[in-house]
């Protein structure tokens, strides 16, 4: 899937929730893979790690950085775990 | 059976859910709030959880454990929110036909939970500092 400008509603945890000031926002972002939305919302989340330190989930669903993101996805970033 | 709780962990009354009578044996394991990490002393730590992931994602960990090292029945609860030293944070029971299943299934069961779940755990230290484990260089402000 070739990147276009799509409206995606993402949302933060922990650290990058702390780090946007909010948990989530719906924006418009010329991407096609959830590896791009990481990408294009550094500036918001923060995040200084490789996107494969961290985990993805769209709508509600573990993802890989490579899956496609369709127009009106929810993308969940989740900074690295540390449950236990 | 996964859950997630803000209230303490009763710990008795998950192992008796588990009673079976093909179980020989039983294998838990409990991650309690340490007072230190990597050095410096920690006054609490406070965890947060996406729910319904957690949920999906340790069901999937429980079966995965189940086809590895066959056991009769498994639960765990990982509690979120503000904990003191000593708390009970996660609790992983397993009951089996023999004890190699019980503890295999534990330990896989904890290890992959701890991985795998969208469970972060912020500390606070005694020095009025706080910060997200495993997160150092997450963020520009990683650390306030």
């Amino acid at each position: 899937m070739s990147a276009s400008v799509k409206t995606i509603t993402v949302r933060y945890f922990a650290m990058f929730r702390e780090h946007a000031g909010v948990g989530e926002e719906t924006l418009r972002l010329d991407v096609a893979t959830a590896k791009d939305v990481y990408e294009q919302t550094r500036p918001r989340h923060g995040s200084k790690e490789p996107n494969g330190h961290c985990k993805v989930a769209i709508n509600e669903e573990m993802a890989d950085w490579s899956s496609p993101v369709n127009d009106g996805d929810v993308v969940l970033l989740f900074p690295p775990v540390a449950g236990g | 059976m996964i859950e997630v709780t803000t209230d303490p962990i009763d710990a008795q009354a998950l192992k008796n859910q588990l009673c079976n009578p093909g179980a020989g044996g039983f294998c838990s394991f409990e991650g309690w709030v340490r007072n230190e990490n990597e050095g410096r002393a920690v006054e609490r730590l406070e965890y947060e959880a996406f729910e319904p992931l957690v949920l999906s994602e340790g069901q999937q960990v429980l079966v995965e454990a189940l086809q590895r090292f066959p056991y009769l029945d498994a639960r765990c609860v990982h509690r979120t929110g503000l904990l003191e030293i000593g708390d009970m944070a996660v609790w992983v029971g397993v009951a089996a036909a023999h004890r190699d299943e019980a503890f295999k299934a534990c330990r896989y069961i904890i290890d992959e939970l701890k991985i795998r779940l969208p469970i972060w755990k912020k500390e606070h230290y005694v020095d009025g500092d706080s910060g997200w484990v495993n997160c150092e260089r997450c963020a520009e402000h990683g650390r306030h």
